[in-house]
């Protein structure tokens, strides 16, 4: 049992830790995809520490909810560390929540974050408040609609459950997961502020959504904040990869396997990192207004994914 | 590769199929279109060897490698050379909005699924599963001919519902007899070359690739 603790554990501190060493690998990849030479992988890491030995400035007229919102939305964040099956399924904490759960704990940390920018009361923090919600709101039933036929081929919302019924069955190509994976990754774009919704690198007031959030925001409390976008990333990513490409990730409590499975694991982000500079670097971003268009296409696509599970296995 | 293996690759295709139905159905821009189209054709031409890789019919080799020629290449090219020349490469305006058509594409759907599950009890081919995706997928181009303005997406519309016909009788009783299918691709073909010349009179015409001008056409 202690030794399932720490490997729990364990997770949890790798991902912690992971999630700002990805992001910068995400920077470095688009950097050089732009002819650029790029800050280095470890330029989160700096930056961070950076922020951290600030002094924080806060606004005359901020509240309590302006100071806890970075430390509930990190912690919202490190929660989903433990739950997510990133080394090993099966852990000690994974049975606390389910997907749905899951969701929720992300929502929750959305909330806050969007009360704390109105908080202030700043036009572009109630503006980017209303944007990041009106994503949200879209992008939510999106992201439920595509965990809902992973769960319906392995009869379980629990992740762990999920993971552990794709990975050690014998191989069977489920078409309903190709397009479950289609929609995942455009409410990963969405959710996480990435290219075709948001632009993550810009300052530009009138196009950003995420960045006019956090504005207000410095020293220990952007640190946090920044933090937690990186571990969200991180989160989305490993959802996806323990949803669609499961492989490699070890069952709870088998030693040699973990070591497998870091390998596995490391590899799979270079290449989902890789993929994703990739994918931002091709595309445009698109107008505010076109941003339902494309979440309710990705909520459709998800749709699909469980109609065509229904009809080509459900009967079998 | 075993049947069961080759069975799932031909739900797998069938699925790639239904989505490039739907995203030629949320396009905008003719060109891109196009492209979908022969991408289609191309998922469809893959499909049909399975198919008959899997059941052992030659004559859907034959079938396939027709589908390759004349919807990957040929006709692909003769749009793409036809938008060249009526240098409209870019709009599509569709009558309801991109985000209501895609809503009623998934009714559809439900609906093609359900009328094809009691025909695909009756039948005992290895694909049958597949029968409702191929019922979907011309509902949807059925749709997208109904839904567009313009002439050049309305030619498109046509022939993708061709490709889910052909799926369709693929999928339901291993493909129709060659000389059926020789005859309907000549006439996918001739009526390409028909659209083309009526496209160029209606521009003539009107100066517009708006369909609705034909409506004026009456005799006084």
């Amino acid at each position: 049992m202690s030794a399932a603790i720490g490997i729990q554990l364990a997770q949890a501190v790798l991902v912690v830790m992971l999630a700002p060493l990805f992001a910068g690998w995400v920077n470095q990849c688009r950097a050089w995809l732009q002819n650029r030479r790029g800050p280095g992988l470890l330029q989160p890491y700096r930056v961070l520490r950076k922020l951290f030995h600030k002094d924080a400035v806060l606004a005359h007229r901020a509240s309590f909810l302006f100071r806890a919102t970075p430390y509930i939305r990190f912690g919202c964040m490190v929660l989903a560390a433990y739950i997510i099956p990133t080394l090993a399924s099966g852990l000690p904490i994974s049975p606390a929540a389910d997907v749905i759960a899951l969701v929720g704990i992300f929502a929750l940390g959305r909330v806050f974050m969007a009360l704390a920018a109105m908080d202030i009361g700043t036009a572009f923090g109630t503006m980017g408040a209303r944007r990041e919600m009106l994503v949200a709101f879209l992008a939510e039933p999106a992201l439920l609609m595509v965990f809902f036929t992973p769960a319906l081929i392995s009869q379980s919302t629990s992740l762990s459950t999920i993971v552990h019924t794709l990975a050690y069955q014998p191989f069977v190509i489920h078409p309903g997961l190709a397009f479950a994976a289609i929609a995942f990754l455009m409410v990963l774009l969405a959710e996480n502020a990435r290219i075709p919704i948001d632009n993550p690198a810009t300052h530009l007031e009138l196009t950003m959504i995420h960045e006019a959030l956090m504005l207000e925001y410095s020293a220990r409390h952007l640190a946090l904040m920044d933090w937690a976008s990186n571990l969200k990333l991180l989160a989305y990513t490993t959802i996806g990869l323990a949803l669609f490409v499961p492989w490699g990730i070890a069952k709870a409590l088998d030693g040699s396997a973990l070591w497998v499975a870091l390998l596995c694991l490391l590899a799979k982000l270079a290449v989902a990192g890789a993929a994703l500079a990739l994918l931002e670097t091709l595309s445009a971003k698109l107008r505010i207004f076109r941003a339902p268009e494309f979440l309710a296409m990705a909520f459709l696509l998800a749709v699909l994914g469980l109609l065509t599970h229904v009809l080509l296995e459900g009967a079998a | 590769m075993s049947a069961a293996l080759a069975t799932q690759l031909i739900n797998l295709f069938a699925s790639l199929l239904l989505l490039i139905a739907f995203a030629m159905l949320a396009q905008r821009r003719v060109l891109s279109l196009i492209y979908l189209f022969a991408w289609q054709g191309a998922v469809l031409a893959i499909n049909t060897s399975l198919v008959a890789f899997v059941t052992g019919q030659h004559h859907l080799y034959y079938s396939a490698l027709l589908t390759l020629v004349l919807k990957v290449i040929l006709l692909p090219w003769i749009l793409h050379r036809l938008i060249d020349k009526l240098n409209v490469r870019w709009d599509v305006e569709t009558l309801v909005n991109i985000p209501t058509t895609m809503l009623i594409g998934v009714v559809l759907v439900i609906i093609g699924f359900n009328v094809a599950m009691p025909i695909a009890h009756l039948s005992e081919t290895v694909t049958r599963g597949t029968l409702g995706i191929a019922l979907a997928c011309v509902l949807l181009s059925f749709m997208m001919m109904i839904t567009r303005r313009k002439a050049v997406p309305q030619v498109i519309g046509f022939l993708a519902m061709e490709n889910g016909l052909f799926f369709a009788a693929t999928s339901a009783t291993y493909g129709m007899p060659l000389v059926v299918e020789l005859g309907v691709a000549l006439d996918v073909l001739v009526g390409t070359f028909i659209f083309g010349i009526f496209t160029f009179h209606l521009r003539e015409a009107f100066d517009s690739l708006d369909i609705e001008h034909i409506e004026k056409l009456k005799e006084r």
